[in-house]
């Protein structure tokens, strides 16, 4: 399945590519590089050697388009992603493991991570660019309701076993054209920690009127309700469950049955959208004291932008500025460089149904990268 | 390896030396493994008992943070057994005494079978269609037994609730129970059993007086190796369960406990270096509650043989 899916994806991503060689693309994803055909290397093709990253699950299916699409032009290279989750991806970036870690939440000092992470590069600041952005959709289960428009306050008072039934006056009041059933409400969250859970706490938190109470957080803070584990695990729940809400990346959603819930921004209701989610985090302030290669942003939940759906996912990948080795400095570069270019950005639109990145935001993650160098 | 072996003993052949050098060997690393994992755990697990108070999060301290998943881990094997020993035990006799041979043979069979399926499996089964199946079920508890604690409600809608995970549980420790107890309940000494056939006995008052008491121990025996296997079952409870960190008697619901096996499971992948040793801690909970449980069930087994061999 993997082999067919990453085939189809290279097809449009990188055109230059004869099928043979999108073959062994496949290949070399698993243990080695493949034989390379000799007309095909577009993008120079003079790297070589072996990378080792890992991180953020959510960047996994991303991560095999990138890798394919860089592969493919730099036949003689091998990358590994590990998708062990992000609080593993920091943690081995940290100890030199990897060369590169991807992760769904941007360093922080709670637990002195930032200031390991600039140890690990040899006391320079770390280098974090936004890789990977994607909406998350509010997905529901009642049968014959595609669609409902929600605000935050309301999403956050039902998650928060406030409101109980689906035809509560606070949804009907939004939803005026809807027939809405008598059924009971069954709010389904991530039971293990997670990076979704994290951003939609959060979102809830800072756009919700003071209507949730808790503090963001990527273990679910009530104690109680349906719990599902993983996304597969909570789309699960929600299919199995008539009356059933829950939250999950857009792209595992897309292929359901399940309703999707329009978000209130301003004075209209947005679906989610790729498009939405890019937006958003263009006009994100930075995170405060960060250095100039860190692009850890603060995403801005309340935006009123037009089109805008401030629930999201902003996934980043993590790299230092000077490796000791050449070799790796340019495989760290040449590969940052392809995830952050609009052919990488466009492979992770297509395979995982990501966001590409504001040209203004990847101009600069670009910039960034393309500083990397030996010692 | 035959270095270990004893030489001033009477001669012995070469084999007999190898054999009894391999056997010790075996012993010994089995012992040495078990203290590796013990030390790992507690080396590894030590720091949790005095984390950031944010770690332990929903709780607030270590053993609060512990306590509900032993008590999950408890009440989801305990479902499981009482589901599955009288079960286990009717199979077990049906195929060791009641059944014909051309039976008895391939549904022995098809039992031991159903022990080879991999646990993640059942976590599909339970998750993707006994919980849908099994709904109406709590619904009707529910609506009929309601007043009991364990069928408060409200019913779950997506019908992952411990009592499924009980279930699945129950189906996995069922071929481990039935399978020992068959094997126990076949070597029931011939003379007895056709000594109380022949003061009258009925079939049944045959394997009341002699099976049973002959088979007992083995029993507790079986049974304690189906409850380390629903203690310690991970992956099917994490895909069946819909876990909170919480004590509640009510299984049907959707806010259930999470067992310590399912809980490491699913916050593994994502967690940072003091949640991992919060999590490695619990482990080690979940190793020495294993440890006390078989000790006692030893105990128990050991004391109602020696009561037969009075």
């Amino acid at each position: 399945m993997n082999r067919t899916s990453i085939r189809r994806m290279i097809v449009p991503t990188v055109a230059a590519l004869s099928l043979g060689l999108g073959l062994g693309a496949c290949g070399a994803g698993n243990e080695d590089p493949a034989p390379a055909s000799s007309d095909s290397a577009s993008t120079g093709g003079s790297l070589s050697g072996t990378l080792a990253g890992g991180g953020s699950s959510a960047q996994d299916k991303a991560q095999a388009a990138w890798r394919a699409g860089f592969q493919g032009a730099n036949p003689d290279v091998t990358i590994n992603y590990d998708p062990v989750g992000s609080g593993d991806g920091r943690q081995n970036f940290i100890s030199g493991a990897y060369e590169f870690g991807g992760t769904d939440s941007a360093l922080n000092d709670d637990e002195g991570e930032l200031s390991a992470a600039k140890e690990r590069c040899g006391g320079e600041d770390a280098i974090e660019i936004p890789a990977y952005v994607s909406p998350i959709a509010v997905a529901f289960n009642l049968p014959g309701i595609d669609s409902l428009n929600l605000s935050a306050s309301t999403v956050a008072k039902i998650f928060d076993g406030k409101i109980t039934t689906w035809n509560d006056p606070a949804i009907a009041a939004e939803n005026d054209s809807v027939d809405l059933p008598s059924t009971r409400i069954t709010p389904v969250h991530r039971s293990d920690d997670s990076g979704t859970t994290g951003n939609f706490t959060d979102y809830l938190s800072k756009a919700g009127d003071g209507a949730w109470g808790y503090d963001p957080d990527g273990v679910w803070p009530i104690k109680g309700g349906e719990g599902g584990d993983g996304t597969s695990g909570l789309i699960g729940a929600v299919s199995d469950g008539e009356g059933a809400i829950g939250y999950a990346d857009d792209s595992a959603v897309k292929d359901t049955p399940l309703g999707v819930v329009s978000l209130k921004v301003g004075d209209s209701y947005n679906p989610p959208t790729p498009e939405g989610a890019a937006k958003v985090v263009a006009v994100s302030p930075p995170v405060e004291g960060r250095s100039d290669v860190d692009m850890a942003v603060d995403v801005d939940r309340t935006t009123t932008e037009a089109g805008a759906y401030p629930l999201l996912v902003s996934s980043y990948l993590l790299a230092c500025q000077h490796y000791d080795d050449a070799n790796t400095a340019a495989l760290v570069k040449g590969f940052l460089s392809f995830i952050v270019s609009s052919e990488g950005q466009q492979a992770a639109a297509a395979e995982a149904g990501s966001a590409p990145l504001e040209s203004g935001v990847a101009e600069k993650a670009a910039g960034i990268v393309g500083s990397i160098a030996a010692k | 390896m035959s270095a270990t072996a004893t030489t001033d003993k009477p001669p012995r052949q070469l084999g007999d030396r190898v054999f009894s050098g391999v056997a010790l060997a075996s012993g010994v690393i089995i012992m040495l493994a078990l203290a590796g994992v013990f030390f790992f755990l507690a080396l590894e697990g030590a720091p949790a008992l005095s984390l950031p108070e944010n770690i332990y999060r929903p709780a607030t301290d270590f053993w609060s943070y512990v306590g509900p998943l032993v008590f999950g881990t408890t009440l989801a094997a305990v479902i499981a057994l009482v589901l599955a020993v009288p079960f286990a035990i009717a199979i077990a006799l049906f195929i060791s005494h009641y059944a014909p041979k051309r039976l008895a043979v391939p549904i022995a069979y098809v039992m031991d079978l159903l022990a080879a399926v991999p646990s993640v499996v059942y976590g599909l089964w339970g998750g993707g269609v006994l919980n849908v199946a099994i709904q109406p079920l709590l619904v009707w508890l529910h609506d009929h037994l309601g007043f009991l604690p364990f069928f408060a409600g409200p019913p779950s809608a997506t019908g992952k609730t411990i009592l499924t995970a009980g279930v699945v549980l129950a189906i996995m420790v069922l071929p481990i129970i039935s399978a020992i107890s068959r094997e126990v309940f076949a070597q029931t000494p011939r003379l007895n059993e056709e000594a109380a056939l022949a003061l009258g006995a009925t079939r049944w008052e045959m394997i009341r007086m002699t099976v049973f008491p002959y088979g007992r121990s083995g029993v507790v025996s079986a049974t304690m190796l189906g409850l380390g296997r629903a203690l310690g079952e991970t992956m099917a409870v994490a895909m069946v369960l819909s876990a909170t960190p919480i004590v509640t008697l009510n299984l049907i619901s959707s806010t259930n406990p999470a067992t310590i096996a399912s809980n490491i499971a699913q916050n593994y992948k994502e967690a940072t270096a003091d949640k991992q040793a919060l999590l490695i801690a619990t482990g080690l909970v979940l190793f020495a509650f294993t440890f006390l449980v078989n000790f006692a069930a030893r105990w128990i087994a050991g004391r109602s043989e020696r009561r037969l061999n009075r």
